[in-house]
């Protein structure tokens, strides 16, 4: 038995680190600027190696297009781990530029973990261009916190070789919740191993997933002014009900929970799964990471969608970090991140280099100049059939975005005991579970303030 | 100055054992006592804020639940881990062959890293697949949902950590067995003592102090269970595994509420002092 002591030791020696490298003065180089060194997370792993060679050559790049800034990079896999980040802050180890995903930025901001970069902005070159409600996200009281740097909508991922195997059209993919229960059910009987729908239970994703349904049905995690809990509501009920029914009366989810990102996604991967809820991301990491089948993956819109949980990360700047080096950071996102032709948007390396370009995975530009010229590049070096996500591309532009609640990952892990509710007990008590979700969240809520 | 002199690397190794312990174990509980008392972001300086740590940490939803979960497991994991490694060290002790070879076999999974244990009950615990459910199946009975059920999820980790710890504690007894004079089961053979009653007079009187500081420690181990939800259930299904520890976690790592995590730690630990004042006063009466 591995022994708590543990957690706190790791916490503890965490917090023993003494500050560093962050928030030293800055040199004077000899050409007049000033030096400067930054960190910046994200490096692709060595097990990528073309990914990381255009990295690093982005860096080489960037240092000599500012030769008084030097650039570190880390390659710590995933680029943010709630595991890591608040003793990694506190002990000096952040990276100056670092990455949050859109689940935590209210907490990170709100807790003072991110620099205010409101006069920084005009170092993104085509800020202006950046979508105004991702840009919304990040900022707080007028302050702005980060640069966002992928942003999606939710849709229907599906296996459309599974769909021509059980009889179904993968060019007309289900529009209806009744559509996906049907689907399923076909997918399902396809014979043993084969889940026509897959979901998520634990781990925070089964609270993730609920709300990404709640709000395609319309639905509230919260009330307007955040106060209480608003899913013990009808929309939730048939969030539940339907899975409960795909589960114990169709039998076309399979026998296994499924807990944390990894699991689905190892399922999804296997090519046995018909149906899921996703962004584009996720055929990008089944084909990238799981060894799916390109061909064999597409994406269409939320089934009869009233608004689309927002997905994605924007980077933000250590708020230890002195103003010189604040100013590099965003100068190196501005290079990588938000330049089209250049680092992440040199698609024509991404395809000689073997990766998947071509998912709209990204739609943080939107339909602005950049967004366009962005989206026409990627199309004309796209190396997946871009046709199959069409569907999703058109479904997306109608939906409403909507953020996620606050104290998010908290509330998720309430609702994780819901959705593992019903999908590992067949004479689950639907209102039961939702009414007592609803006091838990309301407790957490009120203990807040 | 020659007394020094002599004892100087009895010295050098009590203060490499004294550093580590302050650095590795003393430092982060005395860390962790004042965080209790905090509220951080590991950026600002903190702001003591007395019991509201505590206070928070009490009303919590789930806090009730997740200590009767650790007090299950612990007590089904002392039903399981205390009994099970008593009984082989029996087995183990009256066998004549291949004995060595199965304590090596016994004592296996300890040297197994954890988290390899712990895949490797994933796939035994597959509902589809599972090698359990196989093995139910070849005696045609149904097979069980394990991990994916509220009803079994928690005794499911029972026998993981009871397979993964069982080895240290077989030895252990195994050795108290072997310390046993020969002669008192002789006597006892000679009286008419079958095997049973030979354990009941002899067996558990001549290892009781072992057993009882066993099971001390046991207690201590198992109440703090956190490997075994965080790779396995993730708390689930329906909060069935959520224990004092996964949760502690959780404010930790995931909610950035370090706090609060150090009281739910301040509060375990608390209660189990109460199993290792118990533990030292058994050692006491040992030397006593």
């Amino acid at each position: 038995m591995k022994r708590s002591t543990g957690l706190l030791v790791a916490t503890a020696l965490g917090l023993a680190a003494t500050a560093c490298g962050s928030g030293e003065p800055a040199e004077p180089a000899a050409g007049g600027a000033a030096k400067v060194t930054i960190t910046v997370a994200c490096q692709p792993a060595k097990s990528a190696p073309k990914e990381r060679q255009a990295w690093d050559d982005d860096v080489a790049a960037f240092m000599k297009a500012h030769p008084n800034v030097t650039v570190k990079s880390t390659d710590q896999q995933p680029c943010f781990d709630p595991k890591t980040f608040g003793p990694k802050l506190a002990g000096g180890q952040m990276e100056t530029v670092f990455v949050v995903p859109v689940t935590n930025y209210d907490d990170v901001i709100a807790q003072g973990q991110a620099k205010d970069i409101t006069q920084l902005t005009g170092e993104i070159k085509n800020w202006n261009d950046l979508r105004q409600d991702v840009r919304d996200l990040v900022t707080k009281d007028g302050k702005v916190y980060g640069v966002p740097n992928v942003h999606y909508g939710v849709g229907l991922v599906y296996n459309r070789k599974l769909f021509t195997e059980a009889g179904l059209d993968p060019d007309t993919p289900p529009a209806t919740w009744a559509e996906i229960r049907e689907a399923a059910k076909k997918i399902a009987a396809l014979g043993p191993g084969h889940v026509g729908y897959g979901e998520y239970s634990g781990g925070n994703t089964g609270g993730w997933h609920f709300t990404q349904a709640i709000y395609g049905r319309g639905g509230s995690i919260l009330t307007e002014d955040g106060k209480k809990a608003a899913f013990n509501s009808p929309e939730g009920k048939a969030v539940l009900q339907t899975l409960h029914d795909m589960r114990w009366i169709d039998n076309s989810m399979g026998s296994k929970l499924l807990v944390g990102w990894e699991s689905l996604m190892v399922a999804m991967g296997s090519g046995k799964v018909g149906m899921m809820l996703g962004a584009p991301d996720v055929v990008t990491d089944v084909v990238g990471k799981f060894k799916g089948n390109v061909a064999d993956y597409g994406i269409t819109g939320f089934p009869e969608a009233k608004a689309s949980l927002s997905g994605g990360e924007a980077f933000m700047i250590n708020p230890k970090a002195t103003p010189e080096e604040a100013k590099a950071g965003m100068q190196w996102l501005d290079f990588r991140f938000n330049t089209p032709g250049k680092g992440r948007f040199d698609y024509a390396r991404g395809k000689a280099n073997g990766n998947p370009v071509g998912v709209p995975d990204n739609a943080v530009y939107g339909d602005s100049p950049t967004g366009q010229a962005i989206q026409a590049d990627r199309v004309k070096n796209a190396s997946l059939p871009v046709a199959n996500y069409d569907p999703y591309v058109k479904a997306s532009a109608t939906i409403p975005p909507k953020a996620e609640p606050v104290h998010a990952q908290e509330i998720y892990a309430i609702l994780d005991v819901a959705m593992s509710g019903v999908l590992s007990d067949k004479d689950a008590d639907i209102d039961r579970l939702l009414a007592d979700a609803e006091t838990k969240v309301n407790a957490v809520l009120a203990a807040k303030g | 100055m020659g007394v020094l002199r002599r004892n100087l690397t009895a010295y050098g190794f009590l203060c490499a054992a004294l550093f580590c312990f302050a650095v590795f174990a003393w430092y982060p509980m005395i860390r962790e006592f004042i965080l209790s008392f905090q509220e951080t972001n590991l950026i600002d300086p903190p702001t003591w804020v007395g019991l509201d740590n505590f206070e928070y940490a009490v009303k919590y939803p789930g806090f009730t639940e997740a200590w009767i979960a650790t007090l299950q497991f612990t007590f089904l994991a002392l039903v399981c881990g205390f009994v099970v490694p008593f009984v082989v060290a029996l087995v183990l002790n009256e066998l004549r062959h291949a004995r060595a070879y199965l304590r090596f076999v016994v004592y296996l999974p300890v040297m197994l890293p954890p988290i390899v244990a712990v895949l490797l009950f994933r796939w035994f615990f597959d509902p589809g697949p599972g090698l359990f459910n196989q093995i139910l199946g070849l005696v045609n009975l149904p097979g069980l949902a394990w991990l994916d059920s509220p009803h079994t999820a928690l005794i499911s980790l029972v026998i993981v950590s009871t397979w993964m710890n069982m080895g240290s504690a077989t030895l252990i007894y195994l050795a108290a067995l072997q310390n046993i004079p020969p002669e008192l089961y002789e006597a006892a053979e000679l009286d008419g003592a079958g095997i049973l009653k030979r354990i009941r007079h002899v067996t558990i009187p001549q290892t009781k102090l072992i057993l009882l500081l066993m099971l001390m420690l046991q207690i201590v181990a198992t109440m703090q269970v956190f490997i075994e939800p965080y790779m396995l259930t993730g708390g689930g299904p329906a909060g069935s595994t959520v224990t004092v520890a996964y949760m502690m976690f959780q404010f930790a790592f995931t909610n950035q509420n370090y706090g609060v995590a150090g009281a739910l730690g301040m509060m375990l630990m608390i209660v189990l002092l109460v199993f290792a004042a118990f533990q030292l006063r058994l050692t006491r009466e040992d030397k006593a």
